[in-house]
């Protein structure tokens, strides 16, 4: 089969051989990474633009990667330094970026359903590369991808996903992308970031971190936006961390052979232990090193003749 | 249905890789340096059975590796839909070794084409060397295979097929008629 897709704006749209079909191809991507000349020529002539609204380095650094193994061309375009700030909107932007016969576009931008929006108005395929609160498909499907490496099956693996799920695209992918495949699903944190309605996408909701973690495979840290503080959501960082901090005695409540997951970048000491995050639990660098495979997949799947 | 013609039965294909098997070692004189590499699907089976039929006549263990060309098809950026991409497993360094890559048909060309630019991204081989169940001719590319179980003169728009048993048929080649299939 193949992925009869123009565009990957979220997980929510896609169907559960669709996400396999991803995984398995992303894993013979892994083995083209392990080379030592790390290149394939699948993309050769094409161009992949790199579209950043939001700061990023390791999203933005692990699709140029993933484009230039390829042997794309990749072009890295920061609103900063470019015609945004004089006023042009995203969708002009984008349309005198395929004028220049852009092929792929990466997309991240702060406000919710911004790759929708531009999927519909280019020809060239977009990736949604994190929208506002809404998705960040690329992670879950590296999450997914580093999961079926040290678990192999979904089916009925309990996942705790814990901290501001309100506010978490991250979240929201992966919250997707396990229910679609069978994994029970929990999520953990205060009531200001457990957003109403979660229960409805099959999640059972926990407001106290040990009773979620209880006997749990995985548990998925999210990290707290601490730039958000302003926001009221929780009295004081120390408070949260009391709280809702993954310590090395909570995580004795998961299943002995539990994994420990982050997408980054990790606040050491406040929603993560030191110690947890370095612990042999912790997958949080195959995560990253999973993340050029799992986009390099999703690049060469969208890359067909349109 | 389209018509099939036998072209080969299960006993030809065994005697035609058995031949291959000496000739290959003829070749090399012996085993030293050499390693069998299939081409995904049809020709890893057959590297693997031209292995065996080494190890029996030579008592030595050759090197298996598997590639998968679908990155280094020619024809990526024309199709609509990707091919599904497998995994290439070549789990020894192929540096100054005697290579015979392995496939059941060979057409075109293109294929092995892909297959020699794919070989060369994983290192610098002394030699490669080419070993086909079946050529049916069609050149597009200037490749010629070192060893060949048996030429059958086709038309462009016959479809050779090789069955195989290990993926559950009964070893033979057939020919399909009139273009469908």
């Amino acid at each position: 089969m193949s992925l009869k897709r123009k565009d990957l704006i979220g997980i929510a749209p896609l169907d559960p051989d669709e996400i396999r079909l991803i995984l398995e191809t992303a894993d013979s991507f892994k083995e083209v990474s392990g080379r030592e000349i790390k290149k394939v020529p699948a993309l050769r002539g094409k161009t992949v633009v790199n579209f950043f609204f939001e700061p990023s380095t390791r999203t933005r650094t692990s699709f140029e990667l993933a484009a230039k193994r390829l042997s794309a061309d990749v072009i890295n375009f920061s609103p900063s330094a470019s015609s945004v700030v004089k006023g042009e909107t995203l969708l002009d932007t984008a349309r005198n970026i395929e004028a220049m016969q852009a092929d792929i576009i990466v997309l991240r931008h702060q406000a919710a359903g911004a790759a929708e929006t531009l999927a519909r108005g280019v020809r060239a395929s977009v990736i949604n590369a994190g929208d506002g609160w809404h998705e960040h498909p690329t992670q879950a499907l590296l999450d997914l991808f580093t999961l079926r490496e040290k678990k192999r099956e979904f089916n009925g693996l309990r996942v705790a996903i814990v901290g501001d799920l309100a506010h978490s695209r991250v979240a929201r992918s992966n919250i997707y992308a396990l229910t679609k495949l069978g994994a029970e699903v929990r999520a953990a944190g205060p009531p200001t970031m457990i957003p109403y309605g979660l229960d409805k996408l099959g999640v059972r909701i926990f407001y106290k971190l040990e009773e979620a973690l209880r006997g749990v495979d995985v548990i998925m840290m999210l990290r707290l936006q601490l730039e958000r503080q302003g926001r009221a959501l929780f009295p004081t960082i120390r408070e949260y961390s009391n709280l809702y901090s993954l310590t090395a005695d909570r995580l004795k409540l998961a299943d002995s052979q539990a994994l420990v997951m982050h997408p980054g970048p990790i606040n050491r000491g406040v929603e993560i232990a030191p110690d947890v995050a370095d612990s042999l639990s912790s997958v949080i660098l195959d995560q990253a090193a999973n993340g050029v495979a799992v986009r390099m997949a999703v690049l060469y799947l969208l890359s067909g003749a349109s | 249905m389209p018509k099939e013609k036998l072209i080969m039965d299960a006993s030809e294909v065994s005697r035609a890789l058995t031949r291959i098997a000496h000739e290959i070692l003829e070749r090399n004189k012996g085993t030293q340096e050499l390693a069998l590499v299939g081409i995904r699907t049809g020709g890893v089976h057959l590297a693997h059975r031209l292995a065996r039929r080494i190890q029996t006549i030579e008592r030595a263990q050759v090197p298996i590796g598997e590639l998968d060309i679908t990155l280094y098809r020619d024809d990526l950026a024309l199709r609509k839909d990707q091919p599904v991409l497998r995994k290439t497993t070549i789990p020894f360094n192929i540096s100054d070794l005697r290579i015979v890559l392995v496939d059941d048909v060979l057409c075109t060309g293109r294929t092995i084409r892909a297959a020699m630019d794919g070989l060369m991204d994983l290192g610098r081989p002394a030699e490669i060397q080419l070993a086909v169940l079946v050529d049916r001719g069609h050149r597009q590319l200037p490749i010629k295979a070192n060893y060949i179980g048996k030429n059958i003169p086709t038309a462009r728009d016959e479809i050779v097929h090789v069955y195989l048993e290990e993926e559950g048929e009964e070893d033979r080649v057939v020919i399909l008629n009139g273009g469908e299939s």
